[in-house]
């Protein structure tokens, strides 16, 4: 199918024309044509280094996770601050929790990681040898299974859902 | 209306310097290298956000363009900082971090600092 050859990663295309009218800012049908040239060139001749690429099931959905990790990220910071600011550092109850993964491919893995990073108190800081679990290093909590089934719940559910 | 303008845009400013100061704060007064690791997650994210919306807002009310500047930082800001995060996380505890010291992975392979990955499948 022509289609298939010329886009063979159509929102990756989408993604690049965006971001480059992003860069030269400046919405001109020149920088679109010009956006869509990259946008169509870069993935065709970068499709061989991703041979495994999950697809994404249901694109919509990551409209809904973004939003949900930017207003948890809000949140979270204001909880962070208050700990820094109020709380003693040597009553701060750090924690290593071990969070096991029923996501598989890697780039699923990726999202989940940085999430955990983005969103204060919690850092992912590495992975179990096989990919099947991962370990976060919360900054204070009096509960980490808490903190694990919130993670689980939260954030992996949904991008089971986003990540075929 | 012009008023309204400056407060909104004041406001994000100081929200963000404050996010700012106790990201810096956080660095001097948490004791050990992995407490330290969240500090500079906060800055980032609300400190720098908070930057970008006032900017964004400047521009678009001020000036009367649109500029997508700001969401550009955004996004590349969201790729590298759980990246560099995690990369110091990984160097510190491969340093100084025993295996004894954390959970187990609750799994039959270690944790990828102190384990070997699996042996890849046979390729036909």
């Amino acid at each position: 199918m022509l289609i298939k050859r010329l886009f063979p990663h159509p929102i990756l295309s989408v993604v690049l024309t965006l971001v480059w009218l992003g860069l030269v800012n400046k919405v001109t049908l020149g920088n679109v044509i010009l956006g869509g040239f990259l946008g169509i060139v870069v993935p065709f001749i970068t499709a061989p280094y991703w041979p495994n690429r999950p697809l994404l099931r249901n694109p919509v959905a990551i409209v809904g996770y973004f939003l949900i990790v930017l207003w948890d990220i809000v949140v979270a910071n204001v909880q962070v601050a208050m700990l820094i600011v109020f709380k003693r550092a040597d009553s701060l109850q750090s924690k290593w929790i071990t969070i096991p993964l029923d996501l598989t491919s890697a780039e699923a893995i990726t999202v989940l990681a940085g999430t955990i990073t983005m969103t204060p108190g919690t850092v992912s800081a590495t992975l179990s040898a096989d990919g099947s679990a991962i370990l976060v290093h919360c900054l204070h909590t009096d509960d980490p299974d808490a903190v694990r089934d919130e993670i689980k719940n939260r954030y992996e559910r949904r991008l089971k859902e986003i990540f075929a | 209306m012009e008023i309204l303008t400056e407060v909104a845009i004041s406001a994000f400013l100081v929200i963000s310097g404050v996010f700012g100061l106790v990201g810096s704060f956080g660095l001097v007064k948490l004791k050990d290298t992995m407490q330290r690791l969240h500090a500079p997650t906060k800055a980032t994210t609300l400190g720098v956000g908070g930057v970008l919306i006032a900017s964004m807002l400047y521009f678009l009310l001020v000036k009367d363009k649109l500029s997508f500047h700001e969401l550009l930082i955004t996004l590349f800001l969201f790729l590298t900082a759980p990246i560099t995060a995690n990369f110091i996380a990984k160097a510190y505890m491969s340093a100084n971090i025993r295996e004894a010291d954390v959970p187990t992975t609750q799994g039959e392979k270690g944790w990828a600092i102190y384990d070997d990955p699996p042996e890849p499948a046979e390729q036909d």
